[in-house]
């Protein structure tokens, strides 16, 4: 009898342990801690390596216009709710301003019409989402690095903050607003650039109206839309979940170049 | 039987067993380490395509352009199928690809989630495993590829020599080989031809195929090795050869999993973790290789 017990004990002690191997065996494993710090070695040995291999300048594939997407998907945020953005876009964009501000020497306001009279790059460039497709599209915007230039960075700047007008995920906290960040040696490639026009045409709201930014060698995560304040930082930690974007507070790698 | 055999453990009929000494360190240790890590990128790699369960073909592809492959959740009324489509053909794959159960509920997703690493939707914990275990693969390949160089271990144990590539030698080792009977004996002391072609087709195409593949998907890569876009004819396209390369390497897995086991589980797993492997030298008496039965 106590043999019987023992066995049936065994018997459904064995079938649990399996099952728990079995079916979430790994999961145990991916959330665990020490697990998740030993894998986010990659993404610094990713960036170390592709810098060193990129160079600062060398440039994103440019393509033709026969490339461009029929269709460019858009993603994220396809029209930003709040009262702000509502009263902004009724105006067609008149009354905003790209502020620019943090660590520079001359914090600065920006209409539309001023960005669209300065000189401007135009590149065909492909954007890749990070859950792998692509969309080929035609870009018109200045470039950061000018910008940048003439507002003056402080010597302690390291990284530059794309500050958004969507609220992606409504949070009673407000830490659902949408950001994004770069280092130096993107913010200053020659094909970052603040997009006002895509394929000819001003900027939809869907792809991020009136400005929206270009990183061309990183994910689309990284290519934040609705611009309404660009911020020089010393470090990412102060910002919402420290982790410099949006995505990068929920688990995405901050150096999205693969 | 064959674990108490030793080199003077004399049977006769069958010849005697010698040990010999098959597999290197290396080669065993990176073997092992290639298990993990294949093992590991395959599963975080379906976590990783389910994000996006369609393949293009080209520079770009997104929800509005033709694809290639797709799995998708069809509503029909109250139910859910779901279906995969290749080119033009359509199946209905529920349960397992487009649909499959979570928590006892169908749920739309393109590889089920007893495939998926981890189980659940969560693209980037898949990445940041896929990456992770990525770089140790290529670590590994790098070691591997350079012992295999300079130690001549392509040289000495994977490449054919001209008799083996001759077209009878290689029809009478296929045949052989379908119907699972192996060389024995001093033949059994190197690979065969089947074995070193597939072998060189792994470790010199597949293997690197996955990496171009894989880096060639990166929009940093491509800024470093635009030529990469040309070879494979675009990102969505390397996306896809991604995907068909791993089918490929699952092929392979099978495969030789399969002739690992008919050709003898305990000899060839011995000979894989100690290095040391059991052939039958023959008997004094003549006998024809080929004419030797189990």
């Amino acid at each position: 009898m106590s043999r019987l017990i023992t066995r049936r004990r065994f018997l459904i002690g064995s079938t649990l342990t399996a099952s728990a191997l079995g079916l979430s065996g790994c999961d145990v494993l991916v959330e665990n801690p020490s697990v998740q710090q030993a894998l986010r070695m990659a993404e610094g040995l990713t960036m170390r390596t592709q810098r060193l291999l990129l160079g600062d300048n060398a440039l994103a594939r440019e393509f033709t216009a026969a490339d461009i997407s029929p269709v460019f998907r858009a993603n994220g945020t396809s029209m930003p709710d709040g009262a702000q953005y509502q009263e902004l876009l009724s105006k067609q964009f008149s009354q905003w301003q790209l502020e620019i501000g943090g660590l520079v020497e001359r914090p600065t306001k920006l209409s539309l019409a001023a960005l669209k009279a300065m000189p401007a790059r135009t590149q065909i460039t492909r954007h890749d989402c990070v859950e792998g497709w692509s969309a080929i599209g035609q870009w018109t915007g200045v470039p950061l690095g000018n910008l940048l230039h003439s507002v003056g960075l402080k010597p302690e700047a390291r990284y530059i903050v794309f500050h958004c007008a969507d609220e992606f995920e409504k949070t009673l906290d407000g830490s659902g607003w949408y950001y994004e960040s770069i280092d130096l040696v993107d913010a200053f490639h020659p094909q970052t650039i603040l997009a006002h026009s895509m394929n000819g045409h001003d900027l939809e709201v869907a792809h991020g109206a009136p400005l929206r930014l270009r990183v061309e060698r990183q994910l689309g995560y990284k290519q934040a839309k609705y611009l309404m304040r660009i911020e020089a930082v010393a470090d990412l930690s102060q910002l919402y979940g420290g982790n410099g974007g949006f995505w990068e507070d929920r688990g995405y790698e901050w150096y999205a170049g693969i | 039987m064959d674990s108490t055999v030793t080199p003077t453990g004399i049977k006769p009929e069958r010849g005697a067993k010698t040990l010999i000494r098959r597999h290197s360190l290396t080669v065993r240790l990176s073997h092992w380490l290639n298990v993990l890590c294949m093992t590991v990128l395959l599963f975080s790699g379906l976590q990783i395509f389910n994000a996006h369960p369609s393949l293009y073909w080209g520079m770009y592809g997104a929800d509005n352009d033709p694809s290639i492959l797709s799995m998708e959740a069809v509503e029909n009324g109250d139910t859910v199928k779901g279906v995969t489509k290749i080119g033009s053909l359509t199946f209905d794959t529920t349960g397992i690809l487009g649909v499959s159960t979570v928590d006892g509920e169908p749920a739309a997703r393109g590889f089920p989630a007893w495939i998926t690493l981890p189980s659940y939707q969560d693209l980037a914990t898949g990445r940041r495993w896929h990456f992770f275990f990525a770089w140790l693969f290529v670590i590994n390949g790098v070691i591997y590829m350079a012992y295999g160089f300079f130690a001549r271990h392509f040289r000495r144990d994977l490449l054919p020599t001209a008799d083996e590539l001759k077209p009878a030698n290689l029809g009478h080792e296929i045949t052989e080989h379908a119907r699972l009977r192996f060389p024995k004996g001093e033949k059994a002391r190197n690979y065969n031809a089947l074995q070193k072609l597939t072998y060189l087709l792994v470790i010199f195409i597949l293997l690197p195929v996955m990496i171009a593949t894989g880096l060639t998907m990166s929009p940093g890569f491509d800024a470093v090795a635009p030529w990469l876009l040309d070879l494979f004819g675009g990102r969505q396209s390397a996306r896809t050869l991604h995907f068909v390369t791993a089918t490929a390497l699952i092929a392979f897995v099978l495969v030789h999993v399969v002739m690992v086991i008919a050709s003898g589980l305990f000899n060839n797993m011995r000979s894989m973790i100690t290095g040391r492997y059991a052939i039958e030298t023959e008997p004094s008496s003549v006998g024809h290789q080929g004419e030797l039965t189990p």
